[in-house]
């Protein structure tokens, strides 16, 4: 369809049957697509389409708190962890074999299911579980209720995000530091760039691009996170902590009110598609780039 | 921990002192990664899984008690675990499948034929697929619900499917830049058509990529419960996912056995993922910086 002018005079009947092969691969891709996403968003646009629910959804505290905690959520949770997986993945550059072996250990959260992983986060936490145990053990400290405090809950969600997210952006990370090619850290040696320096003048202009993407990604999969909320923090100290995806499920389920938790989170789309486009023409910019 | 290569003496201490610095920092790591697992492993080594008031740090009196109660079903709650992770590991396989397969095809169609490159479709899809999932919870059950498909696997099948698309293609058309077009064309030339080039040429090249896209796929299915706890309401369709989710709401119930539990369900991801990790390190990684 696309590229019909430009059919070659030799062999014409080839270029037709590919393009015929090519739709026909892609027919169930845009199936999946058609049935269970762009029917699923026009469904749930047409949902909330009264502009009533939005006013009671603008004029609702719960809704204003669960947009200001995802947007500090994904925030701070999203840049701690691509910064700690770019640092990790120095580590990894290490040609020793322990630190091979370390790599393998590092993808055990990435593994472990959510419900398995998160949930011992949530257990860790509570009143008397592990970590304060382990604070009064060892240090002789008392830890305070971590879930009843707002920083405290919204923190133990970004860590335990990043505990289980980490390892998949240090892999990443890690190979796009492996394809760096060795003359240019050799010639930062030459120049006396080590240690902080290389990575400053060296490592991160190269790395920016990939990244950029990453955070992108990583941006859009923090928004969209319904696990790590609603396992770890459980949206205490009093649904404080809830973000748009939780909050959407509970006005399904404890309020009985579908269109608004639809609107609620329909709300948030002038955020995600932009984020989408921008990731996806810089997928495509990136095979000019390098 | 590692010998410092012979030399000037102030580098040789800059080297003690680094190899020192990189094993602190590899015994604070390995605290990091598996302190949640040993958490639950004292959980579920409880006699009685309250570790919460006793304030242990490590287990006093270990029992494996509540591994046997899940793995013979002697719990009441857990009567059906097998039944369930039968349904749990349907779900899995079925969506790795066909995420693999749909998404090759499409990776296919898109990446190495003049369909493809930048064109809208592949834009615009990607675009759609990336709203988040987990906000499409209620039109989905909606949808289910006018389709026939409430309380059936393949709903939730669908749901996961739909969640492991988008970055299953990311990743196949990164990696596809990385197998050279020359090696379809010389097959076209010799007269394959472009099915033959998919199956003969694009699929053995693309394997790791696959790997990763397929164990991607069913840690997607495997993370997953609020699609199958909404979706799935009969007893025979019920997953492990349900059930913990169920479990953990109840604070009155023994902790150690839906622990023990947990664990247990944890392990097939596992073994898949460090059976075939070599696959998804060279599928994930290389594609993404050859940009």
């Amino acid at each position: 369809m696309l590229n019909r002018k430009w059919r070659p005079p030799w062999r014409p009947r080839v270029y037709g049957s590919e393009l015929a092969w090519a739709f026909a691969f892609i027919v169930p891709y845009l199936g999946v697509l058609l049935a269970f996403a762009v029917y699923p968003i026009a469904y749930g646009l047409w949902m909330a389409s009264s502009p009533s629910l939005y006013r009671t959804l603008f004029a609702s505290d719960d809704y204003w708190d669960a947009v200001v905690s995802t947007a500090l959520y994904v925030g701070i949770g999203v840049n701690v962890n691509l910064f700690l997986s770019l640092l990790l993945s120095g580590f990894f550059m290490r040609p020793r074999r322990w630190v091979k072996a370390m790599l393998v250990v590092s993808m055990l959260p990435w593994a472990l299911p959510a419900q398995t992983g998160l949930i011992s986060f949530h257990w860790m936490l509570v009143y008397w579980g592990f970590l304060n145990s382990v604070l009064e053990k060892l240090f002789g400290v008392y830890g305070p209720d971590w879930l009843t405090y707002y920083w405290l809950a919204l923190g133990a969600n970004i860590v335990a995000h990043t505990w289980k997210t980490m390892p998949f952006w240090t892999l990443i990370l890690l190979a796009g530091r492996t394809a760096i090619p060795q003359d240019l850290y050799d010639a930062a040696d030459v120049d006396g760039a080590t240690g902080v320096r290389r990575f400053v003048h060296l490592v991160v202009p190269v790395l920016s691009n990939l990244y950029l993407v990453c955070t992108l990604l990583a941006t859009i999969w923090m928004i969209g996170d319904f696990n790590t909320p609603d396992l770890v923090s459980g949206g205490a100290p009093l649904g404080s902590t809830d973000v748009l995806a939780t909050v959407g499920v509970e006005y399904l389920l404890d309020q009985g009110k579908p269109e608004l938790g639809v609107a609620a989170v329909m709300a948030a789309l002038p955020v995600i598609i932009p984020l989408g486009i921008l990731l996806i023409r810089r997928l495509q910019t990136r095979e000019v780039q390098l | 921990m590692s010998i410092a290569p012979a030399g000037p003496r102030p580098r040789r201490l800059r080297g003690l002192v680094s190899a020192a610095g990189a094993a602190l920092l590899a015994v604070v790591l390995l605290i990091w990664w598996l302190l949640p697992v040993y958490n639950m492993l004292l959980i579920a080594l409880d006699p009685e899984g309250k570790t919460e008031f006793t304030g242990d740090i490590w287990p006093a009196a270990p029992t494996l008690e509540a591994f046997r109660g899940v793995l013979f079903q002697r719990y009441w709650y857990l009567q059906d675990f097998w039944r369930q992770l039968g349904n749990s590991s349907l779900i899995g396989i079925a969506t790795m499948a066909l995420t693999v397969l749909i998404s090759s095809l499409a990776g296919f169609a898109l990446g190495r034929t003049r369909l493809g490159k930048g064109s809208v479709i592949s834009t615009v899809a990607l675009l759609v697929y990336m709203v988040p999932a987990y906000f499409l919870v209620i039109p989905f059950y909606r949808l289910m619900h006018s389709y026939g498909l409430l309380d059936s696997l393949w709903a939730v099948i669908a749901a996961d499917v739909t969640l492991a698309i988008p970055y299953a293609v990311i990743i196949l058309q990164w990696y596809g830049r990385l197998i050279p077009m020359e090696l379809d064309e010389a097959a076209r030339i010799d007269g394959a058509s472009p099915g033959q080039v998919y199956l003969q040429i694009y699929l053995p090249l693309m394997a790791p990529a696959l790997a990763a896209v397929g164990t991607f796929a069913l840690l997607t299915a495997w993370n997953e419960y609020l699609y199958q706890f909404i979706l799935l309401s009969s007893p025979r369709n019920k997953t492990v996912a349900i059930t913990l989710a169920t479990f953990f709401d109840n604070e009155d119930t023994p902790w150690n056995y839906p622990v023990a539990a947990s664990l247990l369900y944890a392990l097939p991801p596992i073994v898949l993922f460090f059976a075939v990790r070599r696959y998804i390190a060279a599928g994930l990684t290389l594609g993404s910086v050859k940009g």
